[in-house]
C-alpha cells in the first residue's frame, strides 16, 4: 500500500522499498523529490564539511547523530563554495543556532541552495539498514511512496559514472604562496586540503582532464591528486595522465587521488559495501606501528591483491581496508583516508610534512614497513 | 589487533590496586565501577591482585575480586604495611580518585615504594606531581602553548591578598590536590577573598591555592582521553556543561557529546587535550581535561586535569559503551589500545573514538533538605550526593528522562504539580531566581520560556547557552500545544484528542505518560492506553560505540521513540533486577552491591539477567555484569516498558520469570505495586505494605506479642498531645513513608512536640520552590512522591523514644519452606535515637547476652513468618533494661547487607536473591552457596562517614536524620582495635597522645567517670568544662583545665552555649583550646532536655581543625578501648580471606 504523506511531512524509500517517515526541510527542486546514493556519516560534529565536501555530489547523507545544525553555519567551515550532497537526511534539524562563529542556520543554509532535506528520521534504523543491506539508491520528498520508490529505483548510482567532471574547476587558478610549487588536480578539491597545501607551496589548482604535458609545463615540485567524488574506474583520462606524471616529480593523492595513483601503478579498484564515512577510524601507520584516527569519506578502495610492487604504508584497523600507499621508485605515495581533517582529527597532518619533504629531496616516500 | 602472546608486562606479578574509601561527596560508587573492573581485568591477566579499601559496601572488595583483600583503613601507614606484607611488585593508584593518587604520592615520598622496590604504574610520581600541583600544572600548560586563566599562587593569607590585587576580582580560590571543589568559592572582594583563602588554605594539604581570575560564564567543557605507551591517544568523549563556569561540574547538568561546539573548535580543544596528556606525561591510561571557551569570542583556556579516571570517566564509559577504567587497566600493565578488542562490537579494536547517535545528560541529585541552613546555592564546592544519566535520541527527551530518575518528586521539566510553584512568581521574580543557579534552575527555564521569556534575556542572566534554552523551549511549546489541542484539565477532551503524530512527537521530546496524564486529564493508565491505540509505543536501541557502523554484540539499551527494536529475542528464563538509581542519602551503594550480587547469582544459576538502573556511577550499570543492561529511569511507565520489550522478545522456552524489587532500595521497591502481580519476585506487595502500614504493623506485633515502644499517630498538634499524654516523654516524631529518617525528631517537652508539628505540618504545604512536596500520593499510583512529603494521608507518628537503649539491626533471608537464616545481628555503638545509618555498629554484638540474642532471632523467624518473607529481611530492635522491642521492619535488603557478608563470609544478598526466584535456602546449603557465617576469630565495624567538612554551618551532631553519605570497616581481632580502625577510615584517627577535651550532658557525667578515667590511664590529660570538671574531680579524676563554661549561664547545660561569646568567669574558651592544637580528641555529647544548638560550636570547631569529635558516651567507651588496645599491640593488617579461611566466593568473569 502506498502512503501519501501529510502536509508538512515527507517519505524517504530506498530502492528495496523500505520507508522512513520524517518531515520536508530545506529546498526542494520541482516535482518535490530528490534522489542519490544514500550513504551515512557518523561526524557527531563537520555537519557543515560534509555537506560542501564535492566528493558527496550525487550522493545523499544520512547523519547518524542526531541534533544536527547546532551551531550554525559558518564562512571559514565551507570545503568549498556550495553544498554538493544531493540532500541531507536527519533525525532533528536544529532550528536555532548557537555559536560565536557562525552567521546562518543550517536551514536557512540549505534553503538558500536549493538543497532538500528531511527531519524527524529513525536515522539509527536507517543505518543498520544500510549497513545490512549496502548503499543503494534512495529517494525522498513530501510525495506519494510510490513515485519516491521508482525515483530511488531509477537512481543509477555512482559505478562507472564520472561525477567529477561536474565538480572540478573549469579553468586553473593559483593560490598559496609557499616556497614549492605544486600543481593541484582538481577532482572536487576541498579546501581545507588546499589550505594545507597553500602553507608550502604556489599552487595551480588545475581542472581534472588537464593532460600530464600541461600539469609539467607548469614546471612543479609536485603534483597533487584530490579528493573528488564517485568511482576511479571511470577516470580514465586522469589515470592517463598520472602515470605519465609518475617518475618525474613527487606526487601524493589524497581519497579519490589516491585511487587514481593506485590505478596508475596498475592496482585495482572496488566498491566497499556501505563504504567508509565518519571521523573516528583508527588507521595503522605501517612504519611506526602507532594508530591515528582519521576522517573517512570513501565508498571504493585498493584492492589489496592488486597492489603488485606497490608497498602498503597504512591499514584501517575496523577492516583492514588499504589506507594508504607508497611507490618509492616513484616518488608518489597516497592515503585513501583524509589528513587534511575538514572535518576530523588533525592526527595526519604529518603528511602534508612527508609531502613536503618529498618535494625538497630531503626524503624518499619509504617504503610500507621503512621509515617515512 | 590480537597480537599472539602475551602483550602484557612478564617483570611484574602483583599489582596492589588502591580503591577509594568511603562514599563521599565528590568521589562516590564510580571508583568502586573503576576499581571493579580493575581487579577484573588484573586478575584476567594473571596478576595476583592486592586490593586496598575501607569501604565495605564495595564490589571490588568482595574477596573474589582480589588475591588479597585489606578491608583497612586508607592511611599512609596502613597502606605501608600492607606493602611490607604483600611486597607487590606495582602499585595502581588511578583508579581510586583523589584518596589514591595522595596515599600513592605519599608513600612515594616516604619513600615506601623505593624501599620495597614497588613501581607506581598507570602514573608516575612527576606527573601526577605536575597534573596536581596547581603552580607546576600551570608552567607547563603555559609552556605548551596552552592558555590557563590569570592567577598565582599563595601559601598564606597575604600572598593570597598580593596575588588578589594583581590578577583582580572576581576571583576564585583552588587549593591543591583536593577532591570535588572542597574550599574552593568564588571571591568578589577583599573581605570574601581572605575569608575564601584561609578556607582553602587550611584545605589544601600542602597549604596551597591557586587565586585565579574567576571566567564564571564561560562554556565549560570535558574531554575524556586515554593514551598508551605508544603514545596513541584517542577521546573517549566530549562532555558540555549546561551549567556555565562557576558551578563545578559534579554540580551541573552535563550533556555528552559536546552540542554547541563546531568541528573547527572540537578539534582545537582535541589538540590542545592530547599536547597536555602527553606535557604532563601521563604514560597509560585515561585522564580528564577541563576546558572554558568565552562564547563571546571562542577564546579557550585549560581549567584542570585529572591524571587519572574519574566521575567523569565513569559518565563517559557509560555514555558511549568505551570501558575506560578497564581498558586503562590493561594499558598500565603494557597494552596498547590497538592490542585490544572493543567488547561492544566483538570485532573492532579499542583504539577508536566511540561516536554516538543519542544525546546523553546527567543530572546531580541534593541532599539540601537534610542540611537545613544551608543555603541552596550551587557554586564551585560540589554539594550534590548523587546523579542519574538518561539516554534519549535528543537533548529534550534525555533531559526529561533524567529529571525524573532523579526520583525527587518531579516527572520532567513540567505537567506535575511541582510546576506550581512558580505560578504565583511574576516574570521578573522568576527570572531574579532562574538567574541564580540552584537545582530548581531547569524548571525555572522551562517556566520562564512557556510565559515567552526570551532566549536572549535568559541567556543573558544565567549564561546557559541559548541552545540549550532552545531545546527547554521545544518542550515548553510542545506542552502549550499539546493542551490546546486536547483542551486541557478536565474540561478537555482528554487524551482521545490526540492522535498518531502527536503522541509521537510528545513521546519524543521525552513526556511521560503521568507528566500527559497530568496536562490532558485522565490517568496515567488511560492516556498509556490511547497512546498505544495510537500505535506509538517505546523502542530500545542500543548503545554500540560506534553509531551503527558496526554490528553490537553487547545489549545495552535504551528507550526512545522510533521505529525499530533492537532488542534481541531470549529463549532462556530472564530476571529483571531493578536498581535502585541516583546516590542520595539512605539509599547508596550498599542496595548497589545487593544488585550486582543478585546478578552474578542469578547467572550462575542459569537465568539471565536484566538490570534496570540509571545511576552511571555503579558497577550494575557496567554492561558487563548482567547480560542485558537497560539504562532507563525507575518508574512505573519506563518499567513496564522494558518488561513488554522482554516479554516481546521471548521465543522458545524464553521467558521473563520477574522481576526483584527488594534489593535496590526504596526507588524499586515502591514500584511493586505498578508491575504485574505475577512479574514481582520474592515477598508480596501486600507484605511490604503491611510492613510499612503503622495500623496494620503494630497489629501484627501485638499479634505476636512482640512488644514495641508506645505510639500512635497524629494529623495536628492536638492529636499529638493526646497521643503523648499516653506515652510520655521523650518521643520519636516523624512522617511516615520516609527513607533516612527525614524529618524525624526526639522531642522531650510539649514545646518540642509544637515545634516539630509546626515544622512538619510546614514541611508539605510550604515546600521549598521547585519541588513538589504536595502531590498527593494518589495522583501518581506506586509513588511515594518526593521522601518526606507528607499530607493529611501521611499522618505523623508519635513513639516514645527510648532513652539509653541499645539499638540493633538484624538481616535475615527467609524461604518459601519457612526457614529463615540470621545473616547477623548487629549492636549499635550510638545508642537509638542516632539513625542506624549514621551510627556505628558491630558485629558479633560486644555487649548483648546470649539469652538477649535468642530472643532478637526468635522475634525475627516470627515476624518473617508472619510476613511470609520471601527473601531478605531488615528489623531493627532496640533493647533496653534486658527488654527487647521491635522498631520496624523492612521486608527487603538493608543497608548493612555488604557489612554482614565482608564480616562473616556469607553471600547474604546471593542467597536472597536465589530465594526470590524459588530456591530454597536447603538447596543453596546443598550447593554450597550458604555457608555458615566465620565468627568469634574477629569482630567487624562498621563506621559512617559525614559530609559535615562539606557543610561548614551544619551541627555536626548526630540525630534520628540519616545524614551520612557512606561508609568504612574495621576488622580485627578486639572490638577496640576494630573500632580504632574504623575511626582511622572514616578520617578520624584516634590520638595516641595529648589532651582530650570532654563536655558532657548531664545524664553522661557519671558515666563518663570511667572512660575519663580511662583515659587518663591511658596518658592522655583532660580538659573539661566546669560542670563535667566537677564530677570528675570528685570521682578523684585529675582534670589539667578547666574550660569556661559559656552555656551555663543561659541553658544550665554543662555544654557551652550557641555562641563563642566571651568566657564567663575567666578560664579557657573551648574554641580558643581546641584551635591551639592542644586537645586531641572532643568528647562533647549534648544530648538532653537541652536545645539542639549546644556545643555546636565546639563540634564546628573540631570540624574546622581537623580534631577527633565523638559525640555519645557510647563512642567515647569505645574509643578508649580502641586506643587502649591499640597501645598493647599497634597496626596490623590482615586481608578479608584470612578472616574468612573459606573458599573465595567465586564471581563470574
Amino acid at each position: 500500500m502506498s502512503r501519501d504523506p501529510a502536509s508538512g511531512d515527507a517519505l524517504l524509500v530506498l530502492a528495496d522499498a523500505t520507508v522512513f517517515e520524517g518531515e520536508a526541510v530545506g529546498a526542494y527542486p520541482a516535482g518535490g523529490l530528490v534522489t542519490g546514493e544514500l550513504v551515512f556519516n557518523t561526524v557527531m560534529s563537520g555537519y557543515q564539511e560534509v555537506i560542501t565536501d564535492p566528493s558527496y555530489a550525487g550522493q545523499i547523507v544520512a547523519f547518524t547523530y542526531p541534533h544536527i545544525g547546532n551551531y550554525g553555519v559558518a564562512p571559514a567551515d565551507g570545503e568549498s563554495s556550495r553544498p554538493h550532497c544531493r540532500g541531507i537526511v536527519v533525525r532533528d534539524l536544529v532550528a536555532r543556532r548557537s555559536n560565536w562563529r557562525s552567521v546562518e542556520d543550517l536551514g536557512t543554509y540549505l534553503a538558500r541552495h536549493g538543497v532538500p532535506g528531511i527531519t524527524g528520521v529513525d536515522t539509527r534504523r536507517l543505518t543498520r539498514h544500510v549497513r545490512e543491506a549496502g548503499s543503494m539508491g534512495a529517494a525522498f520528498g513530501p510525495v506519494p511512496e510510490a513515485a519516491l520508490l521508482a525515483a530511488a529505483r531509477a537512481e543509477p548510482g555512482t559505478d562507472g559514472r564520472d561525477l567529477v567532471a561536474g565538480v572540478t574547476t573549469t579553468a586553473p587558478y593559483r593560490c598559496g604562496q609557499g616556497p614549492f610549487k605544486v600543481v593541484a588536480y582538481d577532482f572536487g578539491v576541498k579546501w581545507s586540503m588546499l589550505s594545507h597545501l597553500a602553507s608550502l607551496a604556489t599552487v595551480d589548482v588545475v581542472p581534472a582532464s588537464t593532460p600530464a604535458d600541461e600539469v609539467l609545463a607548469r614546471q612543479p615540485d609536485g603534483v597533487f591528486l584530490s579528493n573528488g567524488p564517485g568511482d576511479p574506474a571511470a577516470l580514465g583520462y586522469a589515470v592517463d595522465a598520472i602515470s605519465a606524471l609518475l617518475g618525474k616529480v613527487a606526487v601524493f593523492g589524497i581519497c579519490m587521488g589516491h585511487q587514481l595513483l593506485a590505478t596508475a601503478l596498475g592496482a585495482s579498484t572496488f566498491k566497499l559495501a556501505f563504504g567508509h564515512h565518519g571521523g573516528n577510524h583508527p588507521v595503522r601507520r605501517l612504519a611506526t606501528g602507532t594508530v591515528e584516527i582519521t576522517s573517512h569519506n570513501h565508498s571504493y578502495a585498493v584492492a589489496e591483491d592488486s597492489l603488485g610492487g606497490t608497498a602498503i604504508s597504512h591499514v584501517d584497523l575496523n577492516d583492514g581496508v588499504v589506507e594508504g600507499i607508497r611507490a618509492p621508485g616513484q616518488r608518489a605515495f597516497g592515503v585513501q583516508y583524509h589528513p587534511e581533517a575538514g572535518p576530523g582529527p588533525h592526527d595526519a597532518w604529518y603528511l602534508f610534512e612527508e609531502f613536503r619533504a618529498l618535494m625538497a629531496g630531503t626524503a624518499d616516500v619509504g617504503g610500507g614497513g621503512g621509515r617515512a | 589487533m590480537g597480537v599472539e602472546g602475551v602483550p602484557r608486562r612478564a617483570d611484574i606479578s602483583s599489582i596492589m590496586v588502591i580503591g577509594s574509601g568511603p562514599i563521599v561527596i565528590g568521589q562516590a560508587c564510580e571508583f568502586d565501577y573503576s576499581g571493579t573492573q580493575a581487579c577484573r581485568v588484573l586478575a584476567a591477566e594473571g596478576y595476583r591482585v592486592v586490593l586496598a579499601n575501607s569501604n565495605p559496601a564495595t564490589i571490588m572488595t568482595d574477596p573474589g575480586l582480589a588475591s588479597a583483600t585489606y578491608v583497612e583503613p586508607l592511611d599512609a601507614d596502613v597502606l605501608a604495611a600492607i606493602v611490607e606484607r604483600e611486597r607487590p611488585d606495582a602499585v595502581l593508584a588511578t583508579l581510586g580518585g583523589q584518596t589514591a593518587l595522595n596515599l600513592a604520592m605519599s608513600l612515594v615520598q616516604r619513600g615506601v615504594l623505593e624501599r620495597y622496590g614497588v613501581e607506581l604504574i598507570g602514573a608516575s610520581a612527576e606527573a601526577i606531581g605536575t597534573a596536581e600541583n596547581r603552580e607546576r600544572f600551570k608552567m607547563a600548560m603555559t609552556g605548551i602553548g596552552l592558555s590557563v586563566p590569570d592567577s598565582g599562587f599563595a601559601h598564606s593569607l597575604d600572598e593570597a591578598m598580593a596575588v588578589g590585587d594583581k590578577v583582580g576580582f572576581p576571583l576564585i580560590i583552588r587549593p591543591s590536590f583536593i577532591l570535588g571543589g572542597a574550599g574552593t568559592g568564588i571571591a568578589s572582594d577583599p573581605n570574601e577573598l581572605r575569608r575564601l583563602a584561609a578556607m582553602g588554605l587550611a584545605t589544601s594539604p600542602i597549604s596551597e591555592i591557586l587565586v585565579e581570575h574567576s571566567i564564571a560564564g564561560w562554556k565549560e567543557y570535558e574531554l575524556e582521553v586515554m593514551r598508551d605507551r605508544a603514545d596513541n591517544c584517542v577521546v573517549v568523549c566530549s562532555i558540555e556543561n549546561l551549567d556555565p563556569m562557576g558551578v563545578h561540574t559534579g554540580d551541573s547538568i552535563t550533556v555528552a557529546p559536546a552540542q554547541t561546539l563546531s568541528d573547527f573548535e572540537y578539534q582545537q580543544m582535541r589538540d590542545a587535550a592530547f599536547a597536555c596528556i602527553r606535557r604532563i606525561g601521563v604514560e597509560t591510561g585515561g585522564s580528564n581535561i577541563q576546558f572554558a571557551i568565552d562564547p563571546v569570542d571562542g577564546r579557550m583556556v585549560v581549567i584542570e586535569m585529572n591524571p587519572r579516571v574519574s566521575r567523569s570517566s565513569a559518565l563517559a564509559s557509560k555514555a558511549t559503551g568505551f570501558p575506560i577504567a578497564k581498558i586503562a587497566a590493561r594499558l598500565a600493565v603494557g597494552y596498547t589500545l590497538d592490542e585490544i578488542t572493543n567488547d561492544i562490537t566483538g570485532q573492532t579494536p579499542a583504539c577508536f573514538e566511540p561516536t554516538i547517535d543519542y544525546v546523553v545528560t546527567k543530572v546531580p541529585r541534593w541532599a539540601f533538605e537534610k542540611f537545613p541552613g544551608m543555603p541552596e546555592v550551587l557554586g564551585t564546592r560540589m554539594q550534590s550526593v548523587g546523579e542519574a544519566m538518561a539516554i534519549g535520541r535528543t537533548f529534550p527527551e534525555s533531559l526529561q528522562k533524567a529529571l525524573r530518575s532523579l526520583d525527587h518528586g518531579r516527572w520532567g521539566l513540567n505537567c506535575d504539580p511541582g510546576e506550581a510553584v512558580f505560578d504565583a512568581l511574576d516574570d521578573e521574580e522568576l527570572v531574579r531566581r532562574a538567574a541564580v543557579a540552584t537545582p530548581d534552575r531547569p524548571y525555572q527555564l522551562e517556566a520562564a520560556l512557556r510565559r515567552g521569556v526570551s532566549i536572549e534575556r535568559l541567556a543573558g542572566v544565567t549564561r546557559v547557552d541559548p541552545w540549550f534554552l532552545d531545546q527547554i523551549g521545544q518542550v515548553s511549546a510542545e506542552r502549550t500545544r499539546l493542551a490546546a489541542a486536547a483542551g486541557g484539565g478536565a474540561n478537555g477532551r482528554g487524551p482521545g484528542a490526540l492522535g498518531r503524530r502527536d503522541w509521537r512527537r510528545a513521546k519524543r521530546l521525552g513526556f511521560s505518560d503521568a507528566q500527559l496524564a497530568w496536562l490532558l486529564g485522565g490517568s496515567e493508565e488511560d492516556v498509556g492506553a490511547a497512546r498505544l491505540g495510537a500505535g506509538v509505543r517505546a523502542t530500545f536501541k542500543a548503545v554500540d560505540t560506534c553509531g551503527a557502523e558496526f554490528a553490537a554484540s553487547t545489549p545495552y539499551h535504551y528507550s526512545t521513540y522510533e521505529d525499530e527494536d533492537e532488542v534481541e529475542p531470549s529463549g532462556r528464563p530472564r530476571v529483571v533486577i531493578l536498581g535502585s538509581g541516583p546516590n542520595r542519602i539512605g539509599q547508596g551503594i550498599e542496595f548497589d552491591y545487593c544488585c550486582v550480587h543478585a546478578s552474578f547469582a542469578l547467572r550462575e544459576a542459569g537465568y539471565q539477567t536484566v538490570m534496570v538502573n540509571c545511576n552511571p556511577e555503579t558497577v550494575s550499570t557496567d554492561y558487563d555484569i548482567s547480560d542485558r543492561l537497560y539504562l532507563e529511569p525507575l518508574t512505573g511507565e519506563d518499567v513496564a516498558n522494558i518488561c513488554r520489550a522482554e516479554e516481546a522478545a521471548s521465543i522458545g522456552d524464553g521467558s521473563v520469570v520477574g522481576v526483584i524489587v527488594g534489593l535496590g532500595g526504596q526507588t524499586p521497591l515502591k514500584l511493586a505495586g505498578r508491575l504485574p502481580r505475577h512479574l514481582v519476585l520474592g515477598t508480596s506487595p501486600d507484605s511490604i505494605d503491611l510492613a510499612e502500614d503503622r495500623q496494620r504493623w503494630s497489629e501484627l506485633c501485638s499479634r505476636l506479642g512482640i512488644p514495641q515502644p508506645a505510639g500512635g499517630t497524629a494529623r495536628n498538634l492536638a492529636e499529638a498531645l493526646a497521643v503523648v499524654e499516653g506515652i510520655g516523654y521523650p518521643a520519636l516524631v516523624r512522617p511516615s513513608y520516609v527513607l533516612g529518617g527525614r524529618a524525624m525528631e526526639i522531642v522531650y517537652d510539649d514545646q518540642g512536640l509544637a515545634r516539630a508539628m509546626a515544622e512538619l505540618s510546614t514541611f508539605g504545604a510550604t515546600a521549598r520552590a521547585g519541588v513538589a512536596a504536595t502531590m498527593p500520593t494518589s495522583a501518581v499510583p506506586g509513588s511515594l512522591g518526593r521522601e518526606g512529603g507528607l499530607s493529611a494521608e501521611r499522618p505523623v507518628l508519635v513513639d516514645r523514644f527510648l532513652e539509653d537503649a541499645i539499638e540493633v539491626d538484624v538481616d535475615a533471608v527467609r524461604d518459601a519452606t519457612g526457614e529463615v537464616v540470621i545473616g547477623g545481628v548487629m549492636e549499635h555503638v550510638e545508642e537509638a535515637g542516632v539513625h542506624s545509618g549514621d551510627s556505628a555498629c558491630v558485629l558479633p554484638p560486644p555487649t548483648l547476652a546470649s539469652s538477649i540474642i535468642e530472643v532478637i532471632e526468635a522475634h525475627t523467624r516470627a515476624i518473617a513468618a508472619a510476613l511470609d518473607v520471601r527473601g531478605p529481611l531488615n528489623i531493627q530492635y532496640a533493647v533496653k533494661a534486658d527488654q527487647v522491642f521491635v522498631i520496624e521492619a523492612n521486608p527487603r535488603a538493608s543497608r548493612t547487607v555488604p557489612f554482614v557478608s565482608k564480616a562473616t563470609g556469607v553471600p547474604l544478598a546471593k542467597v536472597a536473591a536465589r530465594v526470590m526466584v524459588g530456591a530454597t535456602l536447603a538447596q543453596l546449603r546443598d550447593e554450597g552457596l550458604l555457608r555458615p557465617p566465620v565468627t568469634g576469630g574477629h569482630v567487624s565495624v562498621k563506621e559512617a562517614v559525614l559530609p559535615f567538612n562539606r557543610f561548614p554551618d551544619v551541627d555536626s551532631l548526630l540525630g534520628p536524620e540519616m545524614r551520612s553519605t557512606g561508609e568504612v570497616m574495621g576488622i580485627d581481632t578486639t572490638f577496640g582495635l576494630a573500632f580504632a580502625k574504623s575511626q582511622m577510615a572514616a578520617g578520624s584517627r584516634l590520638p595516641e597522645s595529648g589532651s582530650v577535651f570532654m563536655s558532657l550532658a548531664g545524664r553522661d557525667k557519671t558515666g563518663g567517670v570511667a572512660v575519663a578515667r580511662r583515659f587518663v590511664e591511658l596518658g592522655f590529660t583532660i580538659a573539661a568544662t566546669a560542670g563535667t570538671a566537677a564530677v570528675f574531680e570528685d570521682s578523684g579524676v585529675p582534670v589539667g583545665t578547666v574550660v569556661a563554661k559559656v552555656g551555663e549561664l543561659s541553658t544550665g547545660e554543662d555544654a557551652a552555649g550557641a555562641s563563642p561569646a566571651a568566657p564567663a568567669g575567666g578560664g579557657v574558651d573551648a574554641v580558643e583550646l581546641i584551635a591551639s592544637g592542644k586537645v586531641t580528641l572532643v568528647v562533647n555529647t549534648p544530648r538532653g532536655h537541652g536545645p539542639r544548638a549546644d556545643g555546636a560550636h565546639i563540634r564546628a570547631a573540631a570540624s574546622r581543625y581537623g580534631v577527633p569529635c565523638l559525640t555519645t558516651l557510647a563512642a567515647a567507651r569505645a574509643a578508649a578501648a580502641g586506643m587502649a588496645d591499640w597501645t598493647v599491640h599497634h597496626l596490623a593488617v590482615r586481608p578479608l580471606q584470612d578472616f574468612h579461611r573459606v573458599d573465595q566466593l567465586r564471581l563470574p568473569l
